[in-house]
């Protein structure tokens, strides 16, 4: 927004951008006053009605409100001034009752983030934007002095008006006054747009949140989107391998001997009969290992019954008794469904093989408190001793709930118990 | 006998059918989707159902409900579950009712068409045919913590396993090439052993012997 001197285009261009500036912050005058304080005022007694029950019905429509206020600025940010605020509301479950929506809502940093804003808006905001119409207008008044209208006022005996700080007493300081019109409005020429956009900037600022806890949530997404693209790779990489290695020189193997039959059929049935057999043995091999490979990729039961009958069907594969208590009102989207499912098998392979468990407990359970969190935890009466530690089973598990924001906490104590306990936030179907 | 048959690849299904028609089975239906099984199981009445667990439209273990739904209307009609996969999950649920008539096979096991066929014929008359994957995880899992079952000689948990899995004294014999006298000497030691009550009837002896092997988990 530099000024550019010299070329008179180049000023009437800026002149009629300056205008328009002033036209926008004067139509800003009438909204962020009176809208913010509005809103402000709704949102507390909503919110301090809560107690009383009514509270919960209307927070809702009030922050959707204060949601509706906060995006048109956005809006008007992005076009008027070229600044993005991006919006970072938590979603809401589509069907959720007002209860859950007014506490997930009033749950979200950024509603707090609003309500400050609305503050901000209705004061320094409101100042931003009357500078500018000031700056535009108030010159204005002193051409009018000037022109003659400083005779209303005064006989030109005694001062009969005040001009910002020049006192209007007779056509002299009338023409004082136009003088200082002329420098505001030089002021204004070179400073509208730019306080313009001071206030979208405040308003970002004010709006967008701690930049600190976006760092921190890019360097978390970053490294965990890392080790998603990493393990997807690897295990690309070793289906491959296994296929090539496996089904697919069965199938090759199978191939020749039918081959080999073709020929011998008449000449030799007995021989013919033997490479039959060990044909028919190489497809039966191939079956199998496709199978193991296709559980691997994606369990056959995960697909038909969803995430608590593969876990009991993982339950009863396990050479320990296993116990399984599941609790889930739906489905979670398939991925988190898969990463909850091997992310169990892993644990439960590592209570088997390390901790010497007589007895594993598998308690799978939605909680639908704030995020909806899907928790699993799994118990057994092993020698503990377990940790996250590097190339350990567990930090595997780690990475691969990371990828979904899920967490994992060990509690394992030298003699036991072992308890792992995973959270994954999401939705349910 | 007459056959409905539930199969959603065309191949598979062709093959079933041509195995089956070999065999001197009648083909009352080959269906490929959940709601034509349900409609052939209501209006056919077959002596016998060959039916894929996954079908369409769901994709999901839309075969295996059918089954189960028609079974409840129906206490017994015997049901042979294909599968690419088995799990002792979807055998419990085959097998609560506790009424026989029931196989749950490994479609790998098609390729031996003798043995296929006779599964289905044992279903077919009230039965069992469970695939021998099953039974493995069942036996494995039981003898980790179950003394009983210590006691048994290899000899008697070979016939333990081959009847868990649904044959007669007869066809185990022929299996292990010994007499049936010496099968049904195992056999009464097998049922002392594990103390289950003994009984004459193969298909009850069958259950009880799947509902020990189940039990405690």
């Amino acid at each position: 927004m530099d000024a550019k001197s010299g070329d008179t285009k180049d000023v009437g261009g800026r002149a009629r951008g300056v205008v328009l500036d002033g036209v926008r912050a004067l139509a800003l005058v009438f909204v962020t006053l009176p809208g913010a304080a509005v809103l402000f005022v709704l949102s507390v007694v909503s919110i301090a009605l809560i107690p009383l029950g009514v509270g919960i019905v209307t927070t809702p429509w009030v922050l959707t409100g204060v949601r509706a206020f906060a995006d048109l600025r956005r809006m008007l940010a992005a076009q008027w001034c070229g600044v993005r605020i991006p919006p970072a509301y938590r979603p809401i479950p589509k069907g959720a009752n007002p209860w859950a929506r007014c506490f997930r809502m009033l749950g979200d940093p950024a509603t707090w983030r609003d309500l400050g804003w609305l503050l901000v808006d209705m004061t320094a905001g409101f100042v931003t934007v009357v500078l500018p119409v000031a700056l535009l207008l108030y010159p204005f008044e002193g051409f009018a002095l000037a022109a003659g209208l400083w005779r209303v006022f005064t006989d030109g005996t005694d001062v009969g008006w005040w001009y910002a700080f020049v006192p209007i007493s007779g056509q002299g300081s009338a023409l004082l006054a136009a003088g200082l019109g002329a420098a505001f409005l030089v002021t204004g020429y070179f400073t509208v747009p730019l306080l313009l956009r001071v206030h979208f900037l405040l308003t970002r600022t004010v709006l967008s949140g701690d930049q600190g806890e976006l760092a921190e949530r890019v360097r978390v997404l970053t490294e965990t989107r890392r080790d998603a693209v990493d393990t997807s790779a690897a295990e690309l990489r070793r289906i491959e391998r296994d296929l090539h290695d496996g089904a697919q020189a069965r199938l090759v193997a199978m191939g020749m001997d039918l081959g080999t039959i073709e020929a011998l059929i008449e000449k030799n049935p007995a021989k013919a009969k033997e490479l039959l057999t060990q044909a028919r043995k190489s497809s039966a091999d191939a079956l199998t290992e496709l199978r193991d490979l296709v559980r691997g990729i994606h369990p056959p039961v995960l697909a038909e019954r969803g995430l608590g009958d593969a876990v009991r069907a993982l339950a009863l594969r396990m050479p320990v008794a296993t116990e399984v208590d599941v609790d889930l009102p739906g489905r979670p989207g398939a991925p988190v469904e898969s990463a909850a499912y091997f992310a169990v098998s892993e644990v439960l392979t590592n209570a088997v093989k390390y901790a010497d468990a007589d007895r594993i407990w598998v308690d799978v359970q939605y909680l639908r408190a704030s995020e909806g969190t899907l928790r699993i935890s799994v118990t057994d009466n092993g020698k503990g001793g377990a940790t996250i530690g590097a190339g350990s089973g567990l930090s595997g598990v780690e990475r691969r709930l990371g990828t979904f924001d899920g967490v994992l906490a060990v509690s394992s104590p030298a003699g036991g118990p072992t308890m792992v306990t995973m959270e994954i936030p999401c939705e349910l179907s | 006998m007459r056959v409905v048959l539930a199969e959603d690849l065309f191949l598979l299904r062709d093959g079933l059918v041509r195995l089956l028609e070999a065999y001197d089975f009648e083909i009352a239906a080959a269906v490929e989707s959940g709601p034509e099984l349900t409609r052939a199981f209501a209006e056919l009445a077959p002596d016998v159902a060959v039916v894929d667990v996954r079908l369409p439209p769901s994709h999901t273990d839309e075969g295996l409900q059918c089954a189960l739904r028609a079974r409840r209307e129906r206490p017994g009609l015997p049901v042979l579950v294909l599968s690419q996969h088995v799990e002792q999950l979807y055998a419990r649920e085959l097998l609560a009712d506790g009424t026989g008539g029931v196989g749950y096979l490994l479609k790998d096991r098609v390729f031996d068409a003798e043995q296929f066929i006779d599964a289905v014929r044992r279903v077919a008359a009230g039965g069992t045919a469970m695939d021998p994957q099953v039974i493995q995880q069942l036996l494995s899992r039981r003898q980790a913590d179950d003394r009983p079952l210590g006691r048994l000689t290899p000899r008697e948990l070979e016939v333990l396993e081959l009847m868990a899995q649904g044959r007669s004294n007869a066809a185990i014999a022929e299996r292990l090439v010994v007499t049936e006298r010496a099968i049904a000497k195992h056999t009464s030691n097998i049922f002392a052993k594990l103390d289950l009550e003994v009984s004459d009837d193969d298909n009850r002896r069958v259950l009880a012997v799947l509902a020990y092997l189940d039990q405690g988990r």
